[in-house]
């Protein structure tokens, strides 16, 4: 499975399939994008690099075990809720401490979505072809 | 074109139930992916086909310039397609456990075999 | 802050820190008890409040209802979300008698509050496509759940189960899809008053009948239960207590929000329909049991048998039979729960449900075996216990609406229901073994048998108080305009 092309093309593909995601990400505001694409975009990205590399060294790039991910991004998501009556408002509700740059609860939830998303589908991913 | 995507959706539909039908695991899979995507197709369809723009206030306007697209069944089928990701994506691992523990793709061969 | 949102708050912050604690087994365990207790304490709080202040009402991130999602508890809501609690920490508890450990690396113990999560959220939505999504949460911690061993058994009947629960999402998603295209909104609310006095056209009938498949596959009813006895009895005895206390319930009461809030106004035939589907429920499930050799399999038809009970206040609409088939609710919720466990006990001593390979428990362990007897025979209908206070509810209300058929069938079930729990009584616990026991018995697995058969008698010393609340519950369901007052214009704050 690891040809020389996939190496390559996995070494140069990554950071632009990471960075794209983190742009989906950010864009999810206004536009088409969000955390859910970015994420898939990169869990496609360390997806691409098990293929390539196989899982072990995916793991290790990751840094952080997919468990841990989905965990901080379960986090995050709650915690963006909780802000809400936190601030005096209802649960779930959005405070918009700069709203001009679009940062506000609402990028949090996001986020905790973004890491959720590539924390799940790693699990699901990495399991897969560590059985295959 | 409703009439077109409703074909569509009912065609989804069938031909999803037809691959379930068809008592193989991998079939089975592929009929629950065309069940979902039957699905989302008609919640897009039943909620009205509007050629308009995405329901944001301009920054400059005090509400909503119509014609505007209604948001909620495009929010609906867009959760729908993330869980229907989810759940096949799981199945997918479930089907390839089972193929490892039975040896058998066959639904009725994986019954007997037990 | 709104208490409502804590029965989905506290079972969700304790899956993130049981996912960040250490994995050893006694860390997870404590934790996962100790949020459970929490969601008891949660659960019980929102109750009392809404006893004494009425319905409650969240509007998530502020947005007015029918705009945003709501959450919304009135009595047979927070009743339910009690019940779940007390599951909750029973089944917790069960774990400190010791769990496969490669089951407990692998997630066990998150995946159980996250099923607690989705049930308290399908308890608590105002929305239907919220409900939707409480769904496929409960869903998919349940598939995790059932398919996280790997003998052949498990895994196929995790894969009918999954399977047919698709099938059934996909249902309820079509029918909320055309909800939606004909209605315009989703809130259970907003809907009630679109639905009121309309007449049932071929649209509504056709939503009816889909949402009554999809609910009806979730809830095991007639002609819809088959993959229950296929799947329900290969999981350990602790999942399965907590799939067949809650999951089927909250497809039952799905049911009953859909056909009070929407179809109030459907035609007789809706009704002679449902009544049907609850009586032949009732004997297709218990005849099924007689027929069973594993005490799993049994308590699986059992359960089946019983759900029909559950659905028969919903056919017969009058307060009394609602409040008979809520207690019959509460009541099986917690019997059936402590079953499973109870089957738990001959999974650790003899690794296997097979009656023909049981027996002996009232000699040598007669301790087990008390405890055993009450949700046996609370199950049973025996007076004074539990299941008989349900079933007197359901039959008084039988006879008042006139419906001697149903009070006939409920006798009958009941007579059977005596005869398959003697059966079990006898082959488990009574007649000799054939082999001597494979392994000791951990007694803190006794716990939480015994806070649950406390349970079920708490209910029978109660039964007058908890009848009359059963009665309230009923009554707020049959003439919802108190809920639909709440939700539209209660306010965004409470």
């Amino acid at each position: 499975m690891t040809s020389l092309i996939l190496r390559t093309g996995a070494r140069v593909l990554m950071p632009l399939l990471l960075l794209f995601g983190v742009f989906l990400l950010l864009r999810g505001h206004n536009e088409p994008g969000g955390g859910f694409v970015g994420g898939l975009v990169v869990a496609a990205a360390y997806a691409l690099h098990s293929f390539a590399f196989g899982v072990a060294a995916a793991r290790r790039a990751l840094l952080v075990s997919p468990r841990r991910l989905t965990a901080s991004g379960l986090l995050l998501a709650l915690g963006s809720g909780l802000l809400g009556p936190a601030g005096g408002k209802e649960f779930l509700a959005s405070l918009w401490p700069a709203p001009e740059m679009g940062i506000g609860t609402p990028l949090l939830f996001d986020l905790g979505v973004f890491l959720v998303v590539i924390g799940v589908v790693l699990t699901m991913t990495f399991t897969l072809f560590e059985e295959l | 074109m409703e009439l077109i995507l409703a074909i569509a959706a009912g065609a989804l539909y069938g031909t999803g139930f037809y691959m379930m039908l068809r008592r193989r695991l991998g079939q089975l899979i592929v009929g629950l992916g065309l069940l979902s995507n039957g699905t989302n197709l008609l919640i897009f369809t039943a909620g009205g086909l509007t050629r308009a723009r995405a329901p944001i206030i301009a920054g400059d306007a005090q509400e909503l310039a119509r014609p505007y697209a209604d948001p909620v069944p495009q929010a609906l089928v867009l959760t729908a397609i993330v869980i229907g990701f989810g759940v096949l994506a799981f199945s997918l691992v479930l089907a390839h456990r089972v193929h490892i523990a039975t040896g058998a793709d066959d639904i009725e061969e994986i019954e007997s075999g037990q | 802050m709104n208490r409502l949102v804590l029965p989905l708050v506290i079972p969700l912050l304790t899956a993130i820190i049981l996912l960040f604690a250490p994995r050893k087994a006694l860390w997870q365990r404590w934790i996962s008890f100790a949020g459970s207790i929490g969601l008891l304490a949660a659960a019980i709080a929102l109750f009392l409040r809404i006893e004494r202040d009425g319905i409650a009402v969240l509007q998530a991130g502020g947005w007015r209802a029918p705009f945003g999602i709501t959450l919304v508890a009135d009595l047979l809501a927070a009743m339910l979300v009690v019940a779940a609690g007390i599951v909750a920490v029973a089944v917790t508890a069960t774990s400190f008698a010791g769990v496969d450990p490669k089951r407990e690396a692998s997630g066990y113990h998150p995946l159980l509050h996250v099923l607690f999560m989705g049930v308290c959220g399908a308890f608590l939505t105002g929305d239907l496509f919220n409900l939707y999504v409480w769904f496929e949460v409960m869903l998919v911690a349940s598939f995790v759940l059932m398919a996280l061993h790997r003998t052949r058994g498990q895994l196929e009947a995790a894969f009918k189960y999954v399977t047919l629960n698709l099938i059934a999402s996909s249902v309820f998603l079509t029918a909320l899809g055309l909800l939606y295209g004909g209605t315009g909104t989703l809130n259970l609310a907003d809907l009630s008053t679109v639905f009121r006095g309309r007449e049932m056209g071929a649209f509504e009938l056709v939503l009816a009948m889909l949402f009554f498949s999809a609910f009806g596959i979730k809830a095991a009813l007639f002609p819809l239960f088959f993959w229950l006895p296929a799947s329900y009895h290969t999981p350990p005895a602790a999942v399965g207590a907590v799939f067949a206390g809650l999951l089927t319930k909250v497809g039952i009461y799905s049911l009953i929000r859909i056909f009070t809030l929407l179809f109030r106004d459907a035609p007789p035939g809706v009704y002679t329909l449902l009544l049907g589907q609850a009586l032949c429920t009732m004997i297709v499930g218990l005849v099924g049991a007689l027929a069973q050799r594993d005490f799993r399999r049994v308590l699986s038809f059992n359960l089946i048998g019983h759900l029909g009970y559950t659905s028969v206040g919903l056919a017969l609409v009058t307060p009394a039979a609602m409040a008979g088939s809520i207690l019959y609710i509460l009541h099986h919720i917690l019997v059936i729960t402590n079953l499973y466990l109870v089957s738990g006990i001959f999974l650790r001593l003899r690794r296997t449900t097979q009656l023909a390979e049981l027996g002996s428990m009232y000699r040598e362990r007669p301790l087990a075996a008390a405890l055993a007897l009450i949700p046996v025979f609370s199950l049973a209908g025996v007076p004074p216990l539990s299941g008989f206070v349900g079933k007197v509810a359901l039959l008084r209300a039988t006879l008042e609406a006139s419906a001697y058929w149903t009070s006939a069938a409920i006798l009958v079930v009941g007579v059977l229901t005596l005869l398959s729990m003697g059966r079990l009584w006898e082959a488990s616990f009574w007649k000799p073994a054939p082999n001597p026991e494979k392994a000791p018995l951990n007694r803190v697995i006794l716990l939480p048998i015994a806070g649950l058969s406390a349970a079920t008698l708490a209910i029978t010393f109660a039964a007058e108080p908890l009848f009359t609340l059963a009665l309230r519950a009923g009554e707020q369901l049959l003439r919802p305009e108190a809920y639909i007052e709440a939700v539209l214009y209660g306010g965004a704050r409470r």
